[in-house]
């Protein structure tokens, strides 16, 4: 397999009237060509910010991609997607590198027809004219599961339920068949069961037309099943990355491991209580000199309160940001109270 | 929507008769009537009011002249006379021969219907209206789209002007600028044939609602530039030009719509000041001269008309919300 996107040092701000977030703070990371790769965090970590800044679908102002390489494509055909020219980039976007959005309910335009938001980008990327790209609309809705595709096509996105809006979501993405999907929190807005039908969906077409998937989550659970690799990001920042297996087994940043700490288990005992990690992130405009997990952290040091410490590997794959060598088994050097960090 | 418009239309007649109602107590409680006398016009004496009472039915009780007005009445040979709700708005007490609908809608001789008073106003509603969107929508897309802006704040200042000024205000700096000043255009016009005299009228009319609209579109535009359908146009790779045109500027049009109808019956309606101003032949002149007259059928006749036109814009706006809206289904 060969590479498919490499992101270097990509850092965005936006720089707004009570001071200039810090979103994404010069985050590395690749895929490879139909390889899936889950970017996991809370809200507000910079996961959705820092995929947008690769398509530049940052509004600007106030946001602005300071830094950073985003090299795409393979062999000759590889570019900085930061460097090309506003027409360039248009290419990219929806024909190469396809996006899907969180909220299904508000990221389709309530007053054009499905047929012709999905034919719309079809006619400009592949050329089609308006009979053909209605033909393969159809062909795309029945792809995705929609009943009775040829009838739905005028009809308008109001009369679909989330979970079917989201297949329709899920269309237009793949109508260009693009290299890489680019999926931001597509199933946070749905019902549990349609989150399982949409993630099941999307693996049966990576299967079948094997694009690369970048899928945005912050539900740990989505992303066992179905990505190759997982990022966790915090404030910003990479602070753990591996092969999702070795990620569930062994986490080794203490975010991770709360985290996954915090998801509910069927074999749990009762007496066995839900964790969860205190507090809040830290402000993005005003971020913390050390580590940016240091205040919510039970297993910190001294040198965490004055030194961010680095993306390093601890394994084959397996990338930590922690100045320890942290494991489940490890024993907390402090007992955050909630009042603590609240104060 | 058969059904809607039907109702619709229904709902109007009663909408109608209580305007009738309310002109008519407000008219005749209001001192004089129409065979008054001044000094520069000729006198009528005692006994010619009570003829000219008996033979409009003046002398009748108020409720029974009213019903009359609007339902109908049997004469004096004994047949059934049918009143406003038939379209007959009556005589003219003043324009002696001729009835209110004569006036308003019939053209001189040999001129086709747009000639009449009735047909001068709505064309200078029409074109005001136009004015007031070809400059309206465009000023508040830009001023949106370029948010915070120099162009911004310049639309800001022609629309503050434009909603707090009122139209004879600014009416009268127009004639003052471009027909004293300047000299482009006549003070009072001989022929409304020609489309310069139209300008002046137009504009100041359409002013108002220009500015009003520009601010409505910025509103909604911001609105809408934030709106994630914008997002997902954007990540398909459209072009800028296919992102606002398309996918914003048809949401952001939803709002103006709506105030479409209000607008333009205001346009048509509200333009007997602007007419009376620039001596323009249209319904609203003869409407504020009637008034002064106490030429009762008249004032009666034209409200009415006034009051189907506005019902009839707001009717007309909900159809075209439903075209623009598909959420929107008329029952």
């Amino acid at each position: 397999m060969s590479r498919l996107l490499e992101v270097k040092g990509l850092e965005t701000r936006f720089f707004t009237q009570d001071g200039v977030v810090h979103a994404v703070n010069g985050i590395n990371y690749h895929l490879d060509e139909g390889e899936t790769l889950a970017i996991v965090g809370e809200s507000g970590c910079g996961k959705s910010v820092g995929v947008m800044s690769l398509l530049r679908l940052i509004p600007m102002p106030p946001g602005k991609v300071t830094a950073g390489q985003v090299w795409f494509g393979t062999g000759d055909d590889r570019k900085d997607l930061l460097k090309l020219s506003d027409d360039e980039i248009r290419q990219v976007r929806g024909n190469r590198i396809a996006m899907i959005f969180q909220d299904p309910m508000t990221s389709l335009n309530p007053v054009l027809t499905i047929g012709f938001q999905i034919s719309e980008a079809l006619m400009l990327h592949l050329g089609m004219d308006k009979e053909k790209a209605r033909k393969r609309a159809v062909e795309l809705l029945e792809l995705v599961g929609i009943p009775r595709a040829a009838e739905r096509l005028d009809d308008y996105p109001h009369q679909f339920s989330g979970g079917m809006r989201q297949r329709v979501m899920i269309a237009m993405g793949l109508s260009c068949n693009p290299q890489l999907l680019i999926a931001d929190e597509p199933t946070t807005a749905l019902d549990v069961t349609i989150q399982a039908q949409i993630a099941d969906l999307v693996k049966r077409l990576r299967d079948e037309i094997g694009m690369a998937i970048i899928w945005i989550t912050h539900d740990l659970g989505v992303v066992a099943g179905l990505a190759d690799r997982v990022i966790v990001m915090y404030a910003g920042f990479i602070v753990e990355e591996a092969q999702v297996k070795e990620l569930y087994g062994n986490p080794r940043h203490p975010y991770t491991i709360g985290l996954l700490g915090s998801l509910p288990r069927l074999d749990a005992t009762r007496e066995h209580r839900l964790s969860s990690i205190e507090g809040l992130p830290p402000d993005l405009i005003d971020l913390p000199k050390g580590c940016p997990f240091y205040a919510r952290c039970n297993y910190r040091i001294e040198i965490c309160a004055t030194d961010n410490p680095r993306l390093e590997p601890v394994a084959p794959g397996h990338k930590v940001a922690c100045h320890r060598e942290v494991t489940r088994e490890t024993p907390y050097t402090v007992e955050i109270e909630p009042a603590e960090v609240v104060a | 929507m058969t059904t809607f418009i039907v109702r619709r239309l229904l709902w109007m007649i009663p909408t109608l008769f209580a305007v009738a109602l309310v002109t008519f107590i407000i008219m005749r409680s209001a001192p004089g009537g129409p065979w008054d006398t001044s000094a520069e016009r000729r006198q009528v004496d005692a006994s010619t009011q009570k003829s000219l009472n008996a033979y409009y039915g003046l002398d009748k009780p108020l409720w029974r002249q009213f019903v009359a007005y609007t339902i109908g009445d049997v004469n004096k040979k004994g047949t059934f006379v049918c009143g406003a709700i038939c379209g007959n708005l009556g005589p003219s007490y003043r324009t002696r021969g001729r009835t209110v609908q004569d006036i308003l809608f019939s053209p001189p001789a040999d001129r086709p219907l747009w000639y009449s008073r009735f047909g001068y106003s709505i064309r200078l509603g029409l074109i005001a209206l136009a004015f007031a969107l070809i400059v309206g929508i465009p000023v508040g897309i830009i001023a949106a789209l370029k948010h915070n802006s120099f162009a911004d704040y310049v639309s800001l200042v022609i629309a503050t002007i434009g909603i707090s000024v009122p139209s004879f205000v600014m009416a009268i700096f127009m004639i003052v600028i471009f027909a004293r000043w300047l000299g482009l255009v006549p003070v009072v016009p001989r022929t409304w044939d020609t489309i310069t005299p139209w300008i002046l009228p137009a504009l100041v009319l359409g002013f108002g609602t220009m500015a009003f609209t520009a601010r409505l579109t910025r509103t909604s535009m911001l609105e809408v530039i934030r709106q994630d359908y914008v997002r997902t146009a954007r990540a398909k790779g459209l072009k800028e030009r296919a992102v606002i045109l398309r996918h914003m500027l048809k949401n952001a049009l939803i709002p103006v719509v709506t105030i479409l109808g209000p607008s333009l019956a205001g346009l048509v309606t509200g333009s007997f000041i602007i007419e009376t101003m620039f001596g323009f032949p249209g319904m609203g002149r003869a409407y504020v001269q009637s008034i002064g007259q106490r030429d009762y059928s008249m004032i009666m006749g034209t409200t009415l008309i006034y009051a189907f036109l506005v019902a009839l814009a707001n009717l007309s706006v909900d159809l075209i919300y439903s075209f623009v809206d598909p959420r929107i289904r008329l029952e």
